[in-house]
């Protein structure tokens, strides 16, 4: 097969500035931030030197927060303010959360996402992974010396569209613009497939701190393309834990502990576990809050034992991936370990045997996700060089339905289609001058609403009167590269946009994150004024620079008096740029997108026929080889 | 490059149900590497949504070539042919007696667990839905018989949805 040529519309024959972009790891147990540096992905520390940062936040009575190992040196001293595995709820109403009374939190329930009792307020999980994403900024920032562009931030390939929702409005919050939300697995086959320059099909089994995932992948030269995707975004590590703990309380005959206690034992449990990575036996002590002692040894064939259930409930979705992508397991070439719940042995001999194959384990399986995050950033953000060009299809992991009659899910977008897909349905009225109607979304493969997660009612409003059924309203549904849905819809007979209103069921509103937004800018450090300003700066230069690049290869696509027009803007913003007024710059910015649509949608079309230009020259004798193998089929 | 080609055209194929599905998969690879939403990550907002809907185009241009049953039914919405839905009514009734055995068969491996019974029926079904698209390839290509075709393809509906039926019946033994 002939090399693809890549070209990017955005890319300048002229050297441009390095564009400083980050991938981040946002994990449930640690997260990490990375960047490419010097052509090499690297994971970005702290002043301590630490890769890490503990995916832990303690608020404070005043208002304030620590983060990190900070925060979880204080877990056991203030529980109830300390929020660990924050992942784990994010996108989550309160029922859906298992084993809470376990924890030491004061959850509040009622509709929609769950939020925490802290002493520093009502806080969303939003908020505390905000907190995580705004420290990783900084430490980027200080690190590589400048505001970033931007950062790809990776998601358990399983989460549903309110948990990716979720993670995008964290950072928001954070004030980190997000080039792409993008899967784990997907992520560690990046960092491992350009490392190994592997060719093939290959699993990644992803078991993180409070997630899993299957994702199977085809790869080849400069294609990074999902076959199918599976996994169970409440199952990980942390259930390791919870397991050991409560053997600890049955065989040291303990009555339900305080929650300091608890806290004490679940640390000695999460101990334990990484103990018996390299030792045969571990062993488990801690004085409790009433001076009792516990003494316990737990043995490697115990601790299998007690967790045989999780690790072969990981195995079903398995199954089901390597079924959905139409293949066996003899197909697949290699397995990518990743996720530090992977280091454990009963984990490494169940797919070692389920695949007949030693696992591959050659990448640290705490870094991989950040590097593959980080390289897949620095080609967003346009740094690449010829020859680092790839390109990555990605699949959504959960069906889409709407709700119809009776309660039943009618599929909309199945699992496991490539993104970005869509999908155009129509509805009418069943009421003479009915104006308003309400749309059920779903996600989730079972056939009853009930059974399927809610994502979010819509409702139209706005449709013409007309009498029953007359009305034809067209409602598309997309799914962006990022996993999002977004809804839109037209009446087709008068032509009107009906307006939408989204009530999210568990994520949350755009005035929740304006609210939340103006809250923690009273706690923050950085001066939220001066930090939109640089924002809007960097905007406008990357815009300036899109611009030129594109005028420099295409400026023949636009006529004498358009290519005035778009000059004078670029003039106008370039000066805006230089001030400090951000309105200013805001508005020139839009001049200059308004004046360049009909250009960009020009240089589309070229690109385009462009593909087979080349093509035509390029690969005839490939083709015609194809044609004739066609014929013989 | 009219964003409302057809599927054919969009790739620069020759419209056919005989196709050369490496060469489709090729197509499907530049065009894409070419419209993706990750070419444009940092480009300006009208390039950005124009990279997203072409993106989304050439993606249901390939599921619909790809898959042979929705490559037929989509020859036939071309030449403007009306299908018709794949209810019982319309159907010849030795053929839904046919269906009837098979699915009769299924059900009984299913409750037995008999896996290996349920292999060898997939495997029958794939043969015997490999031989009525190979009937439908001359139909559809060579004597160019729309009302025939529809009428193959309606049946090959109900044979598709039977080897899901199967597929799901083997997972169920499994666990």
């Amino acid at each position: 097969m002939a090399l693809l040529q890549i070209v990017e519309p955005g890319e300048s024959a002229a050297p441009h500035e390095h564009r400083l972009a980050v991938g981040i790891d946002l994990g449930t147990t640690n997260s990490l931030v990375a960047s490419v540096r010097s052509g090499v992905a690297v994971v970005l520390r702290d002043e301590l030197g630490r890769p890490l940062l503990p995916s832990v936040v303690r608020y404070l009575p005043d208002g304030g927060s620590e983060v990190g190992y900070e925060a979880q040196a204080a877990q056991a001293l203030d529980p109830r303010n300390t929020i660990v595995s924050v992942k784990r709820f994010m996108g989550r109403g309160i029922t859906d959360i298992a084993n809470r009374e376990s924890m030491p939190y004061i959850f509040q329930g009622g509709p929609g996402m769950l939020r925490i009792h802290t002493a520093a307020g009502l806080k969303s999980p939003v908020e505390v992974s905000a907190e995580i994403l705004r420290t990783l900024r900084l430490r980027a920032e200080a690190a590589l010396g400048g505001a970033l562009l931007g950062a790809v931030i990776t998601v358990p390939a399983y989460f549903d569209d309110a948990q990716r929702q979720a993670t995008k409005d964290a950072a928001k919050l954070a004030g980190l613009p997000v080039l792409r939300l993008l899967n784990e697995p997907t992520a560690a086959a990046i960092a491992y497939g350009l490392d190994n320059a592997a060719e093939g099909v290959y699993a990644v089994y992803d078991l993180g701190g409070g997630t899993f995932d299957i994702s199977i992948l085809k790869l080849s030269r400069g294609i990074f393309e999902v076959l199918a995707t599976g996994g169970d975004s409440a199952l990980g590590g942390d259930d390791f834990d919870q397991r050991i703990f409560c053997w600890i309380l049955e065989a040291a005959k303990l009555k339900p502990t305080s929650v300091e206690d608890a806290s004490m034992l679940l640390t000695r449990a999460r101990e334990a576990k990484e103990y018996l990575t390299f030792h045969g036996v571990a062993p488990i002590t801690g004085r409790l809050n009433s001076g009792e002692v516990v003494d316990l040894r737990l043995s490697t064939e115990i601790f299998a034992e007690i967790t045989q259930t999780l690790v072969a409930k990981t195995m079903q979705p398995v199954k089901k991936a390597l079924r959905d992508a139409g293949l066996s397991v003899s197909d697949v070439k290699g397995v990518v370990m990743v996720g530090g719940a992977t280091r454990m042995p009963q984990v490494q001999r169940a797919v070692g045997e389920f695949f007949r194959q030693d696992p591959l384990n050659n990448l640290d399986p705490d870094k991989v996700v950040a590097l593959g995050a980080a390289t897949q950033a620095n080609l967003l953000a346009g740094n690449h060089t010829a020859g680092d060009d790839w390109l990555l299809l990605d699949v959504i992991p959960l069906s889409l339905g709407i709700e119809t009659m009776g309660g039943l899910v009618e599929k909309i977008i199945p699992r496991n289609s490539t993104i970005p897909t869509a999908r155009g349905q129509n509805f009418t009225t069943f009421r003479d001058g009915q104006t308003a109607l309400a749309i059920q979304v779903v996600q989730g493969e079972r056939e009853l609403v009930s059974d399927c997660r809610s994502l979010a009612r819509f409702e139209l409003r706005g449709i013409p009167p007309m009498v029953a059924g007359a009305a034809r309203i067209r409602v598309a549904f997309q799914v962006d590269a990022d996993g999002l849905l977004a809804v839109s819809a037209r009446e087709q007979i008068s032509g009107v946009e009906a307006s939408i209103v989204v009530k999210p069921s568990y994520g949350l509103s755009d005035d929740e994150i304006a609210g939340m937004l103006k809250d923690s800018l009273a706690h923050v450090k950085d001066d939220a004024l001066q930090r939109a300003l640089k924002e809007s700066q960097v905007d406008a230069r990357r815009l300036l620079e899109a611009v030129r690049a594109a005028l420099a290869t295409d400026a023949d696509l636009l006529s004498p008096a358009e290519l005035s027009r778009v000059e004078s803007d670029i003039v106008k913003l370039e000066s805006a740029a230089l001030g400090d007024n951000r309105r200013q710059i805001m508005l020139a910015m839009d001049d200059l997108e308004a004046d360049t649509k009909d250009f960009a949608a020009r240089r589309m079309d070229k690109s385009i026929r462009r593909a087979f230009a080349g093509r035509n020259i390029n690969e005839l004798g490939s083709d015609s080889a194809a044609a004739k193998s066609g014929e013989t089929a | 490059m009219d964003f409302n080609t057809d599927h054919f055209s969009l790739f620069e194929l020759p419209p056919g149900f005989r196709l050369d599905a490496a060469l489709l998969d090729r197509r499907y690879l530049e065009m894409q590497s070419r419209v993706h939403p990750d070419r444009f990550a940092s480009a300006g907002e009208a390039e950005r949504r124009l990279s997203l809907q072409w993106a989304t185009r050439v993606n249901e241009a390939y599921q619909t070539l790809k898959k042979p049953l929705a490559r037929a039914k989509y020859l036939l919405h071309l030449a403007a042919h009306e299908i018709g839905s794949e209810n019982n009514a319309a159907m010849p009734a030795d053929f839904l007696v046919e269906q009837m055995e098979w699915r009769e068969a299924v059900g009984e491996a299913r409750a037995a667990g008999e896996h290996h019974q349920l292999e060898h029926l997939h495997h029958r079904l794939q043969r015997e839905i490999r031989e009525r698209y190979d009937e439908l390839a001359v139909l559809l290509d060579d004597q160019h018989d729309l009302e025939q075709s529809a009428d193959r393809i309606r049946r090959l509906m109900f044979i598709e949805k039977l080897l899901i039926e199967i597929d799901d019946a083997m997972v169920a033994c499994e666990e």
